[in-house]
């Protein structure tokens, strides 16, 4: 007892919230076990840790028990916190977070994955380097090209299509499901039959189809955007839908009886009130077009070959063109970076200028919509 | 009034078709699924002389050792519906605490999981990958190569976005309920399975909605975690191992396609109200 005085007296002379600080954080830690111990405890003795009558000895025990073991309120609900957060905010941590920083940490790292765990330092070295790669270069510029294009093609497929089911049609839960439906299949998948029927099915029919959209350099991209503004209007759709429906029916029917035709109520009533969902769309399309991965694993592979063109090289001074992918989207092009030729390093740094830009891209479309959108 | 009758009923002939050719790659599919080989060279387009062959291909599917179309469908149903219990109950109950403890650190720990919704899988994914294998190395604990390591991952990555919405709902639940459950003599964890977990139902859905579509589709967390040539695989694994194996032979590639879309479709047909709703509602919030 006299040495657990002592102990106390000497634990006493550092600052109270730093002292408490660190025992909620030990608690914290040791919770869960603590709450094994508790349950496994209770099944041999009810009266295991419940600290009913607990006497105050302390000042440190005190605070223990008062805080977090004992039966009072304000300790369960620190419990309950620290019970419920922790599956999720674990997961998280471990599989999120921390990959995330030590992501950071890798990136200037020559790690190979052979050499796990010995990587050395190198700086900004693989920055100069991706940098420098005009395979990377491309890569990045045609996925902003693609980005541009498809966010442009699924949009409108998206908007006309909502502008026709929300007419008064009969079939019109009908359509709105059929135009749905590619959406429920996944982009691996869909892949395979698209590069069915582009290959096999259209060619079959000769004349300017006999060859394939997805052979050609250039086409082949266009393919691809065919392929998710399939997929993926659907989907955009039905948030186009949802806006539509709200807008006040005495507003366009006010505007019908000034006269105004269809097409300037579609310009001066549908469009400014449909623009908060356009925001939302155009989020959507744009984080998913630049994250474009599976899709393109089963449709292109990343091909065809293409020689660089020459606008392009001459930006960066380069004489003799390179033969480069055509499809081989920034997502592809850091798996593959990691997964065949082995420079994880190089592949992370990749996904952090990645991660950045599409960081950047998609706060300033918000910010620029956000102003553009009309409060009712 | 005559006029805008047979506009009407143009936008209804112009709707049908555009449908029509929506459907045109199911089409495709199914045709296409049911011819020999030779078939498929010669006329792609045509409709099957042999609808037969269709349960032919079928059954090589179900009996192909490279697709293991029965396990592949198993595993993919317990992935999904264990991440999906997981990810639902979980971070409804990180949110419900996150909404009714004001403190700070309720606050930054909030801010951090929505943080975590910018992140792109690209980003983490090497990193993740290199951490489930020191994992596995260091404490034996398989999380490499097996299922419960997309699990686990999954509930991670479904966090922030599940716990965003939880989040936006439970603020508008009045806390009178829970207070009067409290003062009837609920413990506080009772509060919370009894009274707040069945409000949340039609959240509940939504996300189920909005987290199965994405995990029963995903290709690139489990082809990371698990590996394409593995025992262990999911439908969409199955069938890109399928396609690279028999490279071309479309007959057989096509049903497996099919198989793999079936129970999704078949699925919606029969929730369709709740799967639009949920995909869209999240979308929104």
């Amino acid at each position: 007892m006299k040495e657990q005085n002592k102990f106390v007296k000497y634990l006493a002379g550092i600052p109270k919230y730093l002292l408490f600080s660190l025992i909620s954080l030990i608690i914290v830690i040791t919770l869960p076990a603590i709450f094994i111990v508790e349950k496994i405890g209770r099944l041999f003795n009810r009266e295991f840790m419940t600290f009913e009558k607990y006497k105050s000895t302390n000042f440190i025990l005190d605070f223990i028990i008062y805080q977090w073991l004992g039966p009072f309120e304000k300790a369960q609900n620190h419990r309950v916190f620290v019970y419920f957060l922790f599956p999720s905010l674990g997961a998280f941590l471990l599989f999120v977070v921390t990959p995330f920083i030590q992501g950071v940490y890798l990136s200037f790292t020559d790690w190979d994955g052979l050499n796990t765990g010995r990587e050395s330092f190198v700086g900004l070295d693989n920055y100069k380097t991706i940098f420098t790669e005009t395979r990377f270069l491309f890569s990045f510029w045609r996925t902003i090209l693609y980005s541009v294009l498809n966010i442009i093609a699924i949009n409108l497929v998206a908007f006309s299509l909502a502008l026709l089911v929300t007419q008064n049609l009969k079939g019109k839960n009908v359509y709105r499901a059929g135009f749905f439906m590619p959406n429920l299949i996944g982009g691996l998948v869909l892949g395979y039959i698209w590069q069915f029927i582009y290959n096999k099915a259209i060619t079959s029919l000769g004349g300017v189809f006999a060859t394939s959209i997805l052979l050609g350099g250039q086409s082949a991209l266009f393919g691809l955007i065919i392929v998710v503004s399939w997929q993926y209007a659907g989907y955009i759709m039905m948030i186009y839908i949802a806006a539509i429906q709200n807008i006040p029916q005495d507003l366009v029917e006010a505007a019908t009886i000034d006269g105004a035709n269809a097409l300037q109520r579609l310009k001066t009533i549908t469009m400014p009130l449909v623009a908060q969902a356009f925001t939302v769309a155009m989020f959507l399309t744009l984080v998913t077009s630049f994250k474009q991965f599976d899709t393109l694993v089963s449709l292109t592979q990343g091909g065809p070959s293409l020689v660089l063109p020459q606008w392009f090289g001459s930006l960066f001074g380069i004489e003799t063109l390179p033969v480069v992918q055509s499809t081989n989207l920034i997502a592809m092009n850091i798996y593959n970076t990691a997964f065949s030729n082995y420079e994880l390093g190089i592949g992370q740094a990749k996904a952090i200028v990645f991660f950045v830009f599409l960081l950047l891209i998609s706060l300033v479309q918000v910010y620029f919509n956000k102003k553009r959108e009309v409060e009712l | 009034m005559g006029n805008k009758k047979i506009g009407l009923i143009l936008l209804e002939i112009f709707a049908i078709l555009l449908m029509a050719l929506f459907f045109f790659p199911f089409l495709m599919v199914i045709i296409n699924s049911a011819k020999p080989i030779q078939e498929i060279t010669l006329s792609p387009l045509a409709l099957p002389d042999n609808w037969g062959n269709l349960w032919k291909n079928v059954i090589e599917i179900l009996t192909r050792r490279n697709i293991d179309y029965f396990r592949s469908f198993f595993n993919s149903i317990v992935i999904t519906t264990s991440s999906l219990l997981a990810i639902g109950v979980f971070s409804a109950m990180a949110a419900w605490v996150l909404v009714r403890t004001k403190t700070r650190y309720s606050f930054w720990i909030f801010m951090l999981f929505l943080a975590g919704m910018v992140i792109p899988f690209q980003v983490v994914m090497l990193p993740l990958v290199r951490l489930l294998q020191l994992i596995t190395n260091a404490t034996g604990i398989p999380l490499k190569d097996t299922y419960w390591g997309v699990v686990l991952a999954y509930i991670g990555f479904g966090a922030p976005l599940s716990i965003f919405l939880f989040h936006g709902f439970i603020k508008s639940i009045p806390i009178d309920i829970e207070e009067a459950a409290i003062i009837d003599g609920c413990t506080k964890s009772q509060v919370f399975f009894r009274v707040v977990l069945p409000i949340l139902k039609p959240i509940f859905v939504t996300l189920l909605v909005l987290n199965g579509m994405w995990i029963w589709n995903d290709y690139l967390l489990p082809i990371l975690v698990i590996g394409l040539g593995g025992s262990t695989k999911t439908l969409p694994l199955a069938v890109a191992n399928l396609a690279g194996f028999y490279d071309k032979q479309w007959g057989l590639i096509l049903t497996s396609v099919l198989m793999a879309a079936l129970p999704v479709l078949i699925l919606f047909f029969f929730a369709q109200k709740h799967i639009i709703k949920g995909m869209t509602s999240g979308a929104i919030k």
